[in-house]
């Protein structure tokens, strides 16, 4: 085994591979870029190393600078971790030329599965069951139109050295085929600098399942059993869980060494994972094979016991696989959740900012929480919005079901918004309880995953009351101490009025755009009055830490409320809510948005401009394409208009809330 | 220090029953309190708030530090007064913290009259001006008033404390670096145009407030221009165009925000120096007063059993208190503050004045506030005292009084009669406050005493002509005289008129006391000068 391990990643990956190198007695050492000079995994390592400026290509897939720091850190492997230069063949060429083992698998391995047509192609001479397709050099237009009738609609365009989601269309009907494979080839070529695609036959209710595999420099290979990951929307996991609901014996040998000999056939060293297209009835293809370790190599773990980070470093340092295929222990059931930093209610847009409250439901009993994140960091715009993993294990599906729920509950995020109520709802769902997977299940529960607005709890309310009361008695003890009167009865918070009833401390808090007046009274020994819109009641409140215990109505329950700027995030008894403490001055001064302005949602660069100035245009008509995050978001009329000005051009950068274009009504 | 000794017990019949009386008239004082809460009445009120403003009490509240308390000054005034219902006197006047300072604040009630301004608005609002000056506080005014009332001009315009002085107060205050701020959330006319205009720092709210010194109606019949209020005078051209106005508000919460924000500005650290302590309440609980006061106001009791609940921990460090003991003085902290306490309990004879006046001396000398608790009949009459120079004990005690510099707050909270009214700091003195109790009354003399006085003088006449003058008819002729004197020494009158700053639950003494305290520490106190004292 190597002494000194240089973990070529950041965020929750980063930290989860220290980890275990760490454990095994490994020096660490860790990379970041200026964004990430504060960052959790920065800490979790011995030793850090500033690799450049935020951007991932100045910096996480800077291939000179990394190897110039494993060489000055005496860096003897690089675990690339996931993502980044992870799947980057000439990476991993660069480190064995200069003598550094690259924690990952043999160079033409990772090119055999680069291209996803080529790798279909191997596959298929190595017997490997193959979706219905066409994964042809050739790319005119006419040419895929014709493949794609003759597969049969619908389809799916994929960019040829894609993943993750990106450069990805499906194709209903011959008429959207030509406007579908534009776009799909401008994604694939900003996100991959390739527009080449590949068609598919779209299957209608598909589950992937994945196999993870695992092989060593003397010709072993195992697979640690299977993932299902069905729960998906816009082809990214959302929940993943092992083993696969419905799964057999038969069933799972089947895959295990179709996933087997699909390695083999690459000449396959260390982790990987093969995904599956499969049909409700069984019936499987090969989709591709991710020559890294998975976000979702957890749920592995937890039903084998296994260290899967362990087994990379060992097979890396040259060491035969740990156990054989029939050591390989499956025991039980874990259910992973990916909190992200999205807006669910608002089509997932990634969500910015600084987190000002963090609490993950870490110590719970089956519950493993990896995260790259704490209070004080940054999620910025510059990497994946990932959070953290939530993962929890339990005898039986239902048991880790309800455990994943329960934790997920727990997590409290403030600052950005996470899809945490979002992932509740659908492990919730009866669908899912239920274990009727595929990959359209998201969006075909649609109405009761996103339920919109919900009525304010009477609980959100108090428990913001109560912490506002809390904090405005903090400020002006403080205050009260420093200053000339440090006894004043004016320092009093009771709201007193000669002859009339004390008006207590007046609060308005705004739910969107209701407005809710709460008035908070003290008595005695933290004994509150709360009068609420509604009705009043009486509380007790006693304060642990950062969070507050109210008992009311008879129920205790643990609230936390976090302050950021006059944002109020609230979570108690499971709700978790965003409210406004109602500022007059800090809105005031805005002046509100014209209606005929369409702004950017985001900040993000202009990718396309599909109208000029004049055009008419119907409703919903695309205009503008702006990339931000990573993704493409499309500003399409809101009605029927006339272009008035566009006020920017391809390749501008613009930031949030910039008019990009004028609409005048139409001419009657 | 020494710590009164209470001798009364609350599960006494006497206790109850004097608590049931003062509990009466205090659930009349709040029945009262609530009436002009209600300010021009429902319809009034319910056409305000359709226009999107805020009633004038909720204008304060929001304007004030969440959870602060106000201290609401003469609620009663003009109760009673004019033919309708003029409630407050149309506008609402007290102190309160805005950004953490203590400022006094005075908000037009346009719900009655168009908060237009009878005289005894006017002095309501001179009144706290006067205040403000007094105690170093900033001002500031949330105007929504119609101007002076016209039908009562005559005693609102011309005179010295009328209209005009306020625009005078306003010059001078601000000289004297007492910040004057006005937020105009509704009508600013005439007159009314002076006050954002006199301002340091003002704000306007827009479509709500104007400011004009004539408004469209009297344009038209002048020049026979035709133009809107808002296009006259109103926030826009106000804050971009004549400058009349400093800042541009959206609403009423937008333009009291503003005002806070103006507040925090300011500058004005607080701090004349005084030796606090940590405060601590009283033994005896304040709620007790009500059962500590005579139900009949010719009973005599020991004022101590006032002072023990009202003071830190009830203590009371005596000063000569073997000494003309119906005068009782000593020091004592409230709410931490340190005060001198001058106390009748009795009449006053000669040593009794003589004392204090040398402790209001003392007081002045070192610079502690002087509390006056007022229950009295006046000095001892008689052939005896008068030869004694009862008159010029009085007069030491008097110009003790008028002369001490230091702040002084009086409570009536029995009877206040005669030059005890003047020995003890009556109104004409100058105190920084003057409070009563529902149970008070105020007179040159006691109602039967009056009667008694002008019956002797009546009767005199007619028997010097050799008439007779039956005992019915010398009833006749004194029951309108006690009957005059009984209403018109009562609080609510004398509160109407201003006389004081308010009609108090006994209950709430020590804390307004306490606030008052705090308030007055804005202002730097001044050396003393005492004229000359006749031995």
């Amino acid at each position: 085994m190597f002494e000194t391990l240089l973990i070529a990643n950041r965020g929750e990956i980063a930290v989860r591979i220290a980890r275990t190198a760490r454990r095994l007695g490994l020096r660490t050492i860790a990379v970041y870029s200026d964004a990430d000079a504060g960052a959790l995994h920065v800490a979790a390592c011995d030793e850090a190393y500033r690799l450049g400026p935020s951007p991932p290509r100045e910096s996480y897939l800077a291939v000179d600078r990394l190897i110039a720091v494993a060489k000055a850190a005496g860096a003897q492997a690089i675990h690339p971790g996931y993502g980044f230069l992870s799947e980057n063949e000439a990476f991993a060429a660069v480190c064995a030329r200069e003598g550094i083992v690259f924690v990952g698998p043999p160079p033409p391995a990772i090119a055999a599965m680069g291209s996803k047509s080529a790798a279909k192609a191997i596959m298929g001479r190595a017997g490997v069951p193959l979706v219905p397709g066409y994964h042809g050099d050739g790319q005119e237009d006419a040419l895929l139109a014709r493949e794609a009738e003759r597969i049969g609609f619908p389809v799916l365009i994929k960019a040829t050295a894609g993943g993750g989601g990106k450069g990805m269309r499906i194709v209903h009907a011959a008429g959207e085929f030509a406007s579908a494979l534009a776009s799909a080839r401008r994604e694939a070529l900003a996100a991959f600098g390739d527009e080449r695609v590949l068609i598919e036959r779209y299957l209608t209710a598909p589950r992937h399942i994945e196999i993870q595999v695992f092989a060593d420099a003397h010709g072993n290979v195992v697979h640690l059993h299977e993932r299902d990951c069905s729960v998906q929307r816009r082809h990214q996991k959302v929940l993943e869980e092992a083993p696969a609901p419905g799964m057999t014996a038969e069933r799972r040998r089947a895959m295990g060494e179709a996933a087997v000999a699909a390695a083999r056939a690459i000449g396959y060293v260390g982790a990987g994972t093969v995904e599956f297209i499969a049909e409700q009835d069984g019936r499987f293809y090969f989709m591709e094979m991710n020559t890294r370790l998975q976000v979702e190599h957890p749920v592995t773990e937890m039903v084998t016991g296994l260290d899967l980070v362990e087994w990379q470093l060992r097979v890396a340092a040259g060491e035969p696989l740990p156990l054989a295929q029939d050591a390989i222990p499956l025991r039980g059931h874990a259910i992973e959740a990916r909190l992200y930093a999205e807006d669910a209610d608002r089509g997932f847009l990634p969500s910015i900012g600084r987190i000002a409250h963090w609490r993950m439901p870490e110590g719970r009993s089956g519950v493993r929480v990896d995260s790259g994140f704490r209070a004080g960091d940054e999620v910025g715009a510059w990497y994946d919005p990932m959070l953290a993993k939530v993962i929890a294990w339990g005898e039986d599906r239902d048991a880790a079901r309800r455990r994943l729920i329960a934790a997920l509950r727990e997590c409290e995020v403030a600052g950005v918004t996470t899809n945490a109520a979002f992932l509740e709802r659908v492990l919730a769902h009866e669908a899912f309880a239920a274990a009727r997977l595929d990959t359209g299940l998201i969006e075909r529960h649609r109405d009761a995953l996103f339920p919109g607005a919900e009525p304010l709890p009477d609980a959100v309310l108090v428990a913001a009351a109560c912490a506002e009361t809390a904090a405005l008695r903090r400020a002006t003890a403080a205050r009260a101490r420093s200053s000339a009167d440090p006894y004043s009865p004016w320092d009093a918070l009771d709201g007193w009025w000669p002859g009339r009833a004390g008006t207590g401390v007046a609060l308005r808090f705004a739910d969107g755009d209701d407005v809710h007046a709460v008035a908070v009274h003290a008595g005695d020994g933290g004994a509150l009055r709360v009068d609420l819109p509604s009705r009043s009641l009486d509380v007790v409140v006693r304060e642990d830490g950062d969070a507050l215990w109210i008992e009311a109505d008879g129920t205790r329950l643990r609230a936390s409320v976090a302050a950021v700027g006059e944002e109020r995030h609230v979570f108690v008894g499971g709700a978790r809510r965003r409210m406004r403490l109602v500022d007059p001055l800090a809105h005031a001064g805005e002046e509100e948005p014209h209606a005929g302005h369409l702004m950017a949602p985001m900040s993000g660069t202009i990718v396309a401009v599909l109208v000029k100035p004049g055009d008419r245009v119907a409703r919903g008509a695309p205009l503008v394409v702006v990339e931000a995050m990573k993704m493409e978001h499309t500003i399409a009329a809101p009605a029927e208009g006339v272009v008035a000005a566009i006020n920017f051009g391809v390749g501008d950068k613009v930031s949030e809330g910039t008019d990009l274009v004028d609409l005048d009504e139409p001419p009657a | 220090m020494t710590v009164i000794d209470s001798a009364l017990d609350p599960r006494d019949a006497t206790f109850a029953a004097n608590r049931e009386a003062m509990s009466a008239l205090v659930a009349d004082l709040r029945a009262k309190l609530a009436a002009v809460e209600l300010g021009g009445g429902e319809a009034a009120r319910a056409k305000h708030v359709a226009r999107n403003k805020l009633l004038p009490r909720e204008r304060v509240r929001t304007l004030l530090d969440p959870g602060s308390p106000f201290l609401e000054l003469s609620p009663l005034a003009a109760w009673d007064m004019y033919g309708d219902n003029v409630a407050s006197a149309g506008i609402v006047t007290g102190i309160g913290r805005v950004s953490g300072r203590e400022c006094v604040v005075v908000c037009n009630d346009a719900t009655v009259k168009g908060g237009t301004y009878y005289p005894m608005t006017v002095k309501k609002h001179i009144r706290a001006q006067d205040v403000a000056r007094e105690n170093g506080l900033p001002c500031i005014y949330l105007v929504d008033s119609g101007g002076a009332n016209l039908p009562n001009q005559v005693d609102v315009f011309p005179d010295r404390d009328h209209f005009g002085r306020i625009f005078y107060n306003q010059a001078t205050m601000s000289a004297e670096r007492i910040p004057q701020i006005a937020v105009v959330m509704g009508s600013c006319t005439a007159g009314g145009a002076y006050v954002p205009a006199m301002c340091d720092e003002s704000v306007i709210v827009r479509d709500q407030g104007t400011i004009f010194l004539a408004g469209p109606p009297l344009v038209k019949a002048a020049t026979g221009e035709i133009v809107s209020a808002e296009a006259l005078g109103g926030a826009d051209v106000h804050t971009r165009v004549s400058g009349v106005a400093d800042h541009y508000a959206h609403d009423d919460h937008h333009a009291l925000a503003i005002a806070r924000r103006i507040v925090a500005n300011l500058n004005r650290p607080k701090g004349a120096a005084l030796e606090v302590r940590a405060p601590r309440p009283p033994r005896y609980p304040p709620e007790e007063l009500h059962g500590v006061i005579n139900a009949d106001i010719r009973k005599p009791y020991d004022v101590r059993e006032v002072i023990a609940r009202v003071v830190d921990d009830s203590e009371l460090d005596e000063f000569k208190a073997r000494y003309g003991t119906t005068l009782v003085t000593g020091f004592a902290h409230v709410h931490g503050y340190p005060v001198g306490i001058v106390a009748n309990n009795g009449v006053l004879y000669g040593e009794s004045a003589q004392k204090g006046a040398h402790f209001i001396e003392l007081c002045a000398q070192r610079g502690t506030p002087l509390v006056f608790l007022q229950n009295v009949t006046g000095f001892m009459v008689g052939e005896k005292y008068e030869a004694g120079g009862i008159a010029k004990d009085g007069a030491k005690m008097v110009t003790a009084v008028s002369c001490a510099k230091v702040p002084k707050y009086t409570f009536i909270i029995g009877g206040s009669y005669g030059a005890g009214n003047y020995g003890m700091c009556g109104r004409a003195f100058g105190p920084r406050f003057l409070w009563m109790w529902p149970n008070a009354r105020i007179s040159v003399m006691g109602g039967e005493q009056a009667a008694t006085v002008l019956a002797t003088v009546r009767r005199d006449i007619i028997e010097a002509k050799g008439g007779a003058w039956s005992a019915e008819q010398e009833a006749e002729f004194r029951a309108p005289i006690r009957a005059q004197y009984e209403r018109e020494g009562h609080p609510y009158y004398a509160s109407a008129r201003l006389w004081d700053d308010g009609v108090i639950d006994p209950a709430d003494t020590r804390r307004v006391l306490a606030l008052a305290l705090s308030a007055a520490r804005n202002r730097a106190p001044e050396p003393t000068t005492f004229g000359v004292f006749r031995m």
